[in-house]
């Protein structure tokens, strides 16, 4: 035989989508933050790092660290740790922006990134307090149901499972959500108009301070939701994943056009399907050296990403 | 920008940028330093500080910094993958003289002249500086940082997956040691700390000619306004190609010798901690400033190798006094990440200019706080011109 297995590819394509969705939800906040004070929040693939921590805490308080002898799907314990990571991760972006970037916004470019790098050391610490430098294991609580195999009767390498469903169940009404924010509501409108021209939107009487903080604080709840669906999807977390996480989600930022909230959700799965390509035909080793090629290839042939708009020398 | 107007030629005269008591004062730093570097290892001996290993990485990370002052301070461009020339010079030195290199002629035992290797690696880094220089022209700030940030990734991950050529996460050991009649390098590191001293004088050197030299003022001006800079004819492609390449080559020198100091090199060595920390090191001392950036490079050195164990004793002593099991076990080091975090939010808050600032960067700086009605002028002007 060998070639070309159609399976094979279309499995790696239905893990590829799922992984592409937490990443878009990481890179909605890269890109939320990037649209309107144009810094790139080095910090944020650790706030969600953070947030798995918090996630982790949270079901161990509830009992329910581990899988074994629990039976059935313990919904509540998920919701709760999903709302302590959503709010933690929401409040902590508002505070890192308050003490170490709104101080720095009229300082020159390179500063607020810097103090960024900071943050993000001081939250990798954190991690590494709080959990320890061996990677943890995240509790496998959701319902083992595979639909390709269990429903439809098919034997094939293709899964969609009920862990597939989940994600995505939940990546996609948050996203929705939002783009309706920043479209239909009084605080979106003013979002938008700060990234547009942050001056005249002082001029016009919009409280500038209040409307970056909010979309801190919204990057940040994307962050913690995407941290549960991480922590419940691969079952393990550790204090490095950040790093990792967070230059994916770049990237995905980057490849959908920086500033375009459509962008990144479009650049997160693409993202989640080159690596999950990559893993698939070249190797687990590989996955990083592809996106990192991916993300040097778009930046010098098309730094305006794919839906992104010419910005002029923005950069 | 205005070219500085040539100071009156005396003795030395063509060396100094400054005049009159500036110049005396700068003169006397030089001397005192250049002086107490070379006495360290007999000041080391007399007071019994036992600091002789910790020095020699010291002074190569002082060389790491001075290369990356010149594409960070000089040229403007932000450079977050440093280290991919580190390991680069590193692993060229092992190809060219380690038993285990790929390179058969080599590895039957004709192994190259540490010396000559070290130029050779250098070399090697400056046009891998060039390659990833050339695409990254275009881009400017933040979009460079994340591009020369994936490099760095990049390298390392690269040289981990192809364990055919470089031995992979194993490493690769020995390397050939510098061979120097009456000298041995095997085991003592004083002649490593002589040597370093010696390369990182000749970086000194060619760093602060270069500033004040035709490329370093291109170099101001491209950093300051690239439009205005290319208008007035200077050429960005070459200009920015020159710095990348430089900084790589002053990384690569300094990975040879890393290399062969160590005698194992493995990818590890070379994450993204190692640009990171360079970086903070500039940053502290002051970009731009060559003293600066030697003063940041030995105080943060200095916190990291030497402050932290002498802590981390005090912290045990205690412990052992107390009986405390925890304080007994604690290990500084531990949080140093979290201190470097800290260190650098509040310097950037705090002084952004660094602590021995350039006199350039400073005015930069601060000009905001001189005169607000007339900053905010220039900002309006400034977006209009963006637009």
């Amino acid at each position: 035989m060998g070639g070309w297995q159609i399976d094979l590819f279309l499995a790696a394509v239905m893990i590829g989508i799922t992984n592409g969705a937490f990443i878009a939800l990481i890179a909605l906040g890269y890109t939320l933050v990037y649209g309107i004070i144009e810094l790139i929040n080095f910090a944020h693939g650790d706030l969600f790092m953070l947030g798995t921590f918090v996630c982790l805490s949270s079901l161990t308080l509830l009992g329910f660290r581990t899988e074994v002898g629990i039976v059935g799907t313990p919904w509540h314990a998920l919701l709760i740790a999903m709302l302590a990571a959503m709010i933690f991760c929401g409040v902590l972006n508002v505070l890192a922006e308050r003490i170490a970037y709104r101080p720095l916004r009229r300082a020159p470019r390179l500063a607020p990134l810097i103090s960024a790098i900071g943050v993000s050391f001081i939250f990798v610490n954190i991690g590494l307090y709080w959990q320890g430098p061996t990677p943890q294991r995240f509790p496998d609580l959701l319902p083992q149901y595979d639909f390709v195999s269990q429903l439809l009767g098919i034997t094939s390498l293709v899964r969609f499972t009920f862990k597939d469903l989940f994600v995505l169940s939940l990546a996609i009404p948050l996203m929705l959500a939002l783009a309706w924010i920043i479209k239909n509501t009084r605080i979106g409108k003013a979002m938008r108009a700060v990234a547009q021209d942050t001056e005249m939107s002082l001029q016009m009487g919009i409280d500038v301070n209040r409307v970056i903080a909010f979309t801190f604080l919204l990057g940040g709840v994307l962050a913690g939701a995407a941290s549960l669906m991480y922590g419940l999807y691969n079952n393990n977390t550790v204090f490095t994943l950040g790093f990792d996480a967070g230059l994916k989600a770049f990237t995905a930022a980057v490849l959908g056009g920086i500033g375009n909230i459509t962008g990144a959700a479009l650049g997160g799965f693409v993202l989640g399907l080159l690596s999950a390509l990559t893993i698939t035909y070249f190797g687990g080793q590989w996955e990083n050296v592809g996106v990192f090629s991916l993300l040097v290839i778009i930046l010098v042939f098309k730094p305006t990403g794919l839906l992104g708009q010419e910005t002029g020398e923005k950069a | 920008m205005k070219p500085k107007p040539n100071p009156a030629r005396s003795t030395l005269g063509w060396w100094y940028t400054t005049t009159g008591k500036a110049r005396e004062r700068q003169m006397l730093v030089t001397i005192v330093g250049i002086a107490l570097a070379l006495l360290f290892p007999v000041i080391n001996g007399l007071l019994g500080l036992g600091w002789e290993a910790k020095a020699v990485p010291i002074a190569l990370f002082i060389i790491l910094a001075l290369g990356l002052n010149v594409v960070v301070g000089f040229a403007g461009l932000l450079d977050l993958g440093y280290a991919a020339f580190f390991a680069i010079g590193a692993y060229s030195m092992a190809f060219l003289t380690s038993a285990q290199s790929p390179i058969p002629w080599v590895a039957q035992g004709n192994q190259v002249n540490f010396f000559l290797a070290m130029f050779i690696s250098a070399g090697v880094a400056a046009v891998f500086g060039v390659i990833l220089g050339a695409p990254t022209l275009r881009l400017r700030g933040d979009y460079l940082a994340i591009v020369t940030l994936g490099f760095g990734e990049i390298v390392p991950l690269v040289i981990k997956n192809t364990p055919e050529l470089t031995k992979g996460t194993q490493g690769m050991n020995p390397i050939g040691l510098p061979q120097v009649p009456g000298v041995n390098f095997g085991s003592d590191p004083i002649p490593w700390y002589y040597l370093i001293v010696a390369v990182l004088l000749l970086t000194v050197v060619l760093t602060s000619r270069l500033r004040v030299s035709r490329i370093g003022r291109a170099w101001a001006a491209m950093r300051e306004d690239e439009v205005a800079a290319a208008s007035m004819g200077v050429n960005l492609v070459t200009t920015k190609l020159f710095a990348f390449a430089l900084g790589a080559s002053f990384s690569g020198f300094a990975g040879t010798i890393w290399a062969s100091y160590l005698q194992v090199i493995a990818p590890e060595q070379f994450r993204f901690d190692v640009s990171i920390f360079v970086l903070c090191m500039i940053i502290l001392g002051g970009l731009g400033n060559i003293g600066g950036v030697i003063a940041g490079g030995l105080l943060l050195g200095g916190v990291d190798r030497i402050l932290f164990d002498w802590v981390s004793g005090i912290v045990h002593g205690i412990g052992a006094a107390i009986q405390n099991q925890d304080l007994q076990l604690m290990d500084v080091s531990r949080s140093r990440q979290l201190i470097f975090g800290v260190a650098l939010v509040v310097m950037m808050l705090v002084r952004p200019e660094g602590l021995f600032p350039s006199a350039r960067v400073k005015a930069e700086l601060h000009a905001a706080e001189e005169d607000e009605g007339a900053v905010e002028q220039e900002r309006a002007q400034v977006v209009d011109v963006e637009r």
